[in-house]
């Protein structure tokens, strides 16, 4: 398989990422070579074997549902770009 | 004192020859007239430093010390460490100052460490070579022409060059243990969730583990014994009693002091030592290995017949997972916002492309692609599906042997710029360690000779899941037969 330059610029778009023609270009040759790379995967036969996302076979621990955290939005808001009476300033999306 | 161990200069600490504020004062020293040449720590704040010696030195005259108290540590810049500059290698993060403490942070707090710095890495530790930072390359001090490794080239380098006595740092693919490899240093990468990932910045969150670097094996059982602790905070830490991980040093495995590792199997897989491996790392491993079985360990021939897979599936499951992680930074809560745009998704996509260095986007558009609709089942679920065919492989090598041995890294380092074109060539660096990330295996590297150039080599040992204590016993009674992991770089006295 290749990745034509359209794809590459499809990604780019869901992936939020703006990207020039030349970045696409670029782009493109290399995620080539590099699903060159990834295709050996197809090489073995992987029929019936159950796929493994976790190193561990553990359960989701559960917790009481309770209130632990307590409020800290100055604290952690202070690293923010953009913020005015405690709320994260974005350009506007609704008009 | 720029060379000794962990455990000698607690005894000096104990002994007030000399007190926390003076050795980090040392240390400190160093740093300002070492690192300007290599760059391997990116943030350096010798007051709260010196603030943190102090506290140190008034604990340990109450007689409260534990085995860490009042010596100096070196963060990789992905550990999130309360009043100190978090940047992750990144222009995303450059201005990103963590409100709070990573669990490994607060446990070396707790222990009276002194936070020494925080230590350049590849951006979002996706690299090799520490050359993807945006601070800059970080330079190997045994040749400052040549890479350090990566992604934890800055905490290698600061150990290697002795501005730090310890440092931690975090492994996806090999990035704790290659740049050890390659800087003649020590690394451990524990089982996966042994250690917090809470306060670590996320890569690829089932594949991230953060560990110690050290001079020896010895100094890497005493700082896993501060890191590893379940924490609630980290959905995948393991809930288990806590080891003493220097349990494996004093006595020998099961041998006699003759052959104090008498009864132990040693696993050589036949596809580490195949083409790809360069001579001078292939013979200085074999020594390495004779010198095991001189110790009384027996070697069992081995295979792992998928290790040439491992790479392919590595960069398909890292990079889905970090598309996934890294689409938090979006510049609306932290991190970087571009300064022009015309709307909320401009803003997004004008932010990421301007705050994400080349690689890291690289990846992005990897992941996002294999996550993508009609692609998921030919990329991510084949690559799941060889994941468990590389842990069945380690699996069955373990009914053969008790430590997998081989070469941690197929060259020594090699010059800056060299790979930094060819993401492929690159990413082949890490043939020989991602398959302990795949499977969650503990893996750590420790210096056994010197190869093309004079530079250092490192082997790698694998053990089964929770076998860190045997690990570091057997590397431990190659350190007392050998004298490799006390080599230093020349030109950083």
């Amino acid at each position: 398989m290749s990745l034509s330059l359209q794809e590459v610029r499809r990604v780019a778009l869901l992936a939020r990422i703006e990207i020039t023609d030349r970045e696409a270009q670029a782009a493109q040759v290399q995620l080539n070579e590099i699903f060159k790379l990834i295709e050996q995967m197809q090489s073995v036969d992987t029929e019936g074997i159950v796929p493994m996302a976790h190193a561990q076979d553990v359960v989701q621990r559960l917790r009481e549902d309770r209130v632990t955290e307590t409020d800290q939005h100055a604290l952690y808001q202070s690293v923010a770009p953009q913020v005015e009476n405690g709320l994260y300033l974005v350009p506007k999306v609704i008009e | 004192m720029i060379n000794a161990s962990l455990k000698q200069l607690s005894a000096l600490l104990a002994q007030r020859k000399i007190s926390s504020v003076e050795l980090t004062q040392l240390h400190l020293d160093r740093i300002a007239r070492l690192n300007p040449g290599l760059n391997a720590f990116v943030t350096v704040d010798a007051a709260r430093s010196l603030a943190q010696a102090r506290a140190a030195d008034a604990r340990i005259a109450a007689g409260a010390a534990r085995p860490l108290t009042g010596i100096p540590v070196a963060l990789k810049d992905i550990f999130c460490a309360q009043g100190w500059r978090t940047t992750c290698g990144s222009q995303m993060l450059a201005n990103f100052v963590s409100p709070y403490d990573a669990h490994v942070v607060e446990r070396l707090n707790a222990a009276g460490a002194v936070m020494l710095g925080k230590t350049n890495m590849d951006e979002f530790a996706m690299g090799s070579s520490t050359e993807t930072c945006f601070w800059g390359p970080v330079r190997n001090p045994w040749d400052p022409a040549r890479v350090p490794g990566g992604s934890s080239g800055g905490s290698a380098a600061a150990v290697a060059a002795r501005m730090a006595p310890m440092a931690i740092g975090t492994d996806t693919g090999g990035s704790i243990r290659q740049p050890a490899a390659l800087t003649g240093i020590c690394g451990l990468k524990p089982t996966y969730g042994v250690v917090s990932r809470y306060g670590m910045v996320a890569f690829a969150s089932s594949l991230d583990q953060g560990g110690p670097m050290a001079k020896s094996a010895e100094d890497l059982a005493l700082m896993l014994n501060v890191m590893a602790c379940f924490d609630a905070r980290d959905s995948t830490s393991l809930e288990r009693p806590a080891e003493d991980y220097t349990r494996g040093l004093a006595a020998p495995l099961a041998g006699d002091r003759a052959a104090p590792l008498g009864g132990v199997r040693i696993g050589v897989p036949k596809e580490y030592f195949g083409a790809g491996l360069g001579s001078d790392v292939g013979a200085a491993v074999e020594a390495a290995l004779a010198q095991f079985e001189k110790l009384g360990a027996k070697r069992v021939a081995i295979s792992l017949p998928n290790s040439a897979l491992s790479v392919p599936a590595y960069y398909v499951i890292a990079p889905a997972e970090a598309s996934s992680n890294l689409s938090r930074f979006d510049g609306v809560r932290y991190g970087y916002r571009a300064p022009d745009y015309a709307d909320l998704l401009d803003m997004y996509r004008k932010s990421r492309a301007q705050g994400f260095g080349a690689e890291v986007k690289r990846r992005i558009l990897i992941g996002t692609y294999v996550l993508s609709h009609g692609y998921y089942d030919a990329y991510y679920l084949k690559a799941q599906k060889i994941r468990r065919l590389i842990a069945q492989d380690f699996a069955a090598a373990y009914a053969q042997c008790d430590l997998i041995l081989g070469p941690t890294s197929p060259s020594v380092a090699f010059a800056l710029g060299a790979k930094a074109s060819d993401p492929v060539e690159m990413y082949l660096n890490d043939i020989y360690t991602v398959s302990a990330n795949l499977a969650g295996l503990p893996a750590m590297s420790i210096p056994c000779g010197f190869g093309e150039g004079g530079m250092p080599v490192g082997l790698q040992l694998t053990g089964n899941y929770f076998a860190e204590a045997n690990m570091l016993g057997a590397a431990h009674q190659y350190q007392l037969a050998t004298d490799w992991h006390t080599r230093q770089p020349g030109g950083v006295e």
